[in-house]
């Protein structure tokens, strides 16, 4: 008997029909085990932290008795960080990526560069820990300080920085410089003009990630020698700190449950301070790309 | 094969000998650039082959011929565009203001300034109309009142009167016709002695392509204009001179009534009669 080539029985078909749902229901599993773990995780801190949470925790100074002690130091000491952070790594950082793209002679010295950035981006951060320690903190002299953290904290994310960077470079389309070049500008000129701004929610977006790192990285901080009790605030880049994370683990690492429910409202905190960032990055990124259209 | 490499040869040896005659005793114009026996190759491949022609000043010159002729590729290298491409290598001279554009003591930047290009697919800054044209000039250090210059700009570009009301507002919310008359009027801001247009039509629709012509027509008293295009018929429609290359050889070049109705080469004749291309 003859069938007819539109009849569902097609069992061919329907096999293939049935690999990619379920292909379908595997992605779609995965993906929701990841955002489940995240919902557990931040359900669980909120649950630990939140009877913490008020404005005595956010304005004390560390203390021994769990219920005097705050973030305070700890929060200003965050935001001196990540503010010094983006004003020594993002000028460096896209002034590099831009030389590495756009006014660089590519021959093989470019190339060794470019891989070597790769690398670094993979370098554990107890590394530039200790790198940190012996050149800013010995070597220069900068002590335990803003400055020597700051700076730990650039090295380490730069290669993130510039890989983003070029790579937020290279999407814009050729043809723009070649509009450029043929107007009688520079290379510099038309970097400046106009590939850098084409190219700035991609670079932001990457800076952001970056940022988002090192406010959360501890390892390098230790190693550098940031106090774990500051019960005074910095007033210049020379003054030591602590930082958000470095409270959290000192109190982690307590054996009383108060201290590790204060650790849990210290990561709210840091949660918070992070998402404010991201948003604030999404916000000037939409702002921006909508201006472009 | 020997029989067509020797017919080859025999075709370039007869237009170099006449290309020459028309630049050194019968040409009517006055010279503003000189292609003189050019050879551009791609990492050893050779693209274009020992051209040489002359472009009239205040003249419509269009460079014709199938697909991989070497037509963009020479006009490219004109303005030194093909400095940005990787592997380009070009022998010969443009002689252009008593120098050649390739010698060592010229910056290519310079040679940009004065020879402005138009290119085949509308390439407009992601900016407003008004700082697309007044950018270049800006770089390049123009002291009068950029208003005017944006307006008169526009105006030679027949873009002024569609777009005088949205001055500020982004470029890519024009056709893609308003699009390349805006790159044309950017280019003329400059105000260069010579504009390249690299098959400037070529993703426009047949009226944005009239309005075009039109507008190519009434810029060659001001300016000198070589442009490259796979269109015969407009070619043939709007340029003064013609070269007609294939294969990276030029095979003639001459006045375009002449070279569309009484070719001198065979090769020519069979294709802009459309026997091949």
């Amino acid at each position: 008997m003859k069938r007819s080539p539109l009849e569902l029985s097609n069992t061919n078909i329907q096999k293939r029909h049935r690999k990619a749902r379920m292909f379908r229901l595997l992605c779609a599993g995965v993906t929701w085990l990841g955002a489940a773990l995240l919902a557990i995780l931040l359900i669980q801190i909120t649950l630990d932290g939140i009877k913490w949470l008020d404005i005595q925790f956010l304005t004390s100074f560390p203390s021994r008795f769990p219920y005097k002690a705050g973030v305070k130091s700890a929060l200003v000491g965050t935001l001196w960080l990540i503010t010094m952070i983006a004003i020594v790594s993002i000028p460096i950082g896209v002034a590099t990526a831009l030389y590495l793209e756009e006014l660089s002679h590519k021959g093989r010295i470019a190339k060794i560069v470019e891989v070597n950035i790769a690398n670094l981006a993979g370098v554990p951060s107890i590394v530039y820990g200790i790198i940190g320690l012996a050149i800013f903190v010995r070597g220069l002299g900068f002590e335990r300080s803003l400055v020597s953290g700051a700076l730990t904290m650039s090295l380490l994310i730069l290669p993130v920085i510039i890989i983003a960077s070029r790579e937020a470079i290279k999407t814009v389309p050729m043809s723009i410089r070649h509009a450029a070049y043929a107007l009688g500008a520079t290379k510099l000129q038309t970097a400046w003009a106009h590939v850098l701004p084409a190219s700035f929610p991609g670079i932001l977006t990457g800076v952001i990630l970056a940022l988002s790192r090192a406010i959360g990285e501890t390892a390098p901080l230790i190693m550098i020698g940031a106090l774990t009790y500051v019960a005074f605030l910095p007033e210049g880049p020379m003054d030591s700190f602590t930082a958000l994370p470095i409270q959290i683990f000192n109190w982690v690492s307590r054996p009383q449950q108060e201290f590790h429910e204060l650790a849990a409202g210290g990561i709210i905190v840091l949660l918070v301070v992070l998402l404010t960032m991201n948003a604030t990055a999404i916000f000037i990124r939409h702002k921006t790309e909508k201006k472009l259209q | 094969m020997s029989a067509i490499n020797l017919v080859e040869e025999s075709i370039v040896e007869k237009t170099a000998g006449e290309s020459e005659s028309i630049a050194s005793q019968t040409f009517p114009d006055e010279v503003i650039l000189d292609i003189d026996n050019v050879s551009i190759s791609y990492s050893g491949n050779p693209a274009v082959k020992h051209v040489s022609f002359p472009i009239a000043k205040n003249r419509i010159t269009s460079i014709i011929g199938p697909s991989g002729c070497g037509k963009s590729t020479l006009l490219r290298s004109i303005n030194r565009m093909n400095d940005f491409i990787d592997g380009v290598t070009v022998d010969g001279n443009f002689i252009y203001a008593g120098h050649n554009v390739y010698s060592s003591r010229i910056d290519p930047v310079e040679v940009r300034r004065n020879i402005g290009m138009v290119f085949q697919k509308p390439n407009p800054f992601p900016k407003t109309i008004y700082k697309n044209i007044s950018w270049g000039p800006q770089i390049n250090g123009f002291t009068g009142s950029m208003d005017e210059l944006v307006e008169k700009s526009l105006r030679q570009a027949a873009l002024w009167d569609e777009v005088r009301d949205r001055l500020h507002e982004s470029a890519l919310g024009l056709s893609g016709g308003q699009q390349q008359r805006l790159c044309i009027a950017r280019a003329l801001a400059m105000e260069p002695d010579i504009l390249l247009m690299d098959e400037p039509c070529s993703a426009l629709d047949p009226i944005s392509t009239s309005h075009i012509e039109d507008l190519l027509f009434d810029l060659k008293s001001r300016y000198t204009i070589v442009i490259v295009t796979h269109n015969m018929q407009q070619a043939a429609r709007i340029s003064d001179y013609t070269a007609f290359l294939e294969m990276g050889d030029l095979i003639e070049f001459g006045i375009t009534d002449q070279l569309f109705t009484r070719p001198n080469q065979k090769r020519t004749e069979e294709y802009v009669t459309g026997r091949f291309g």
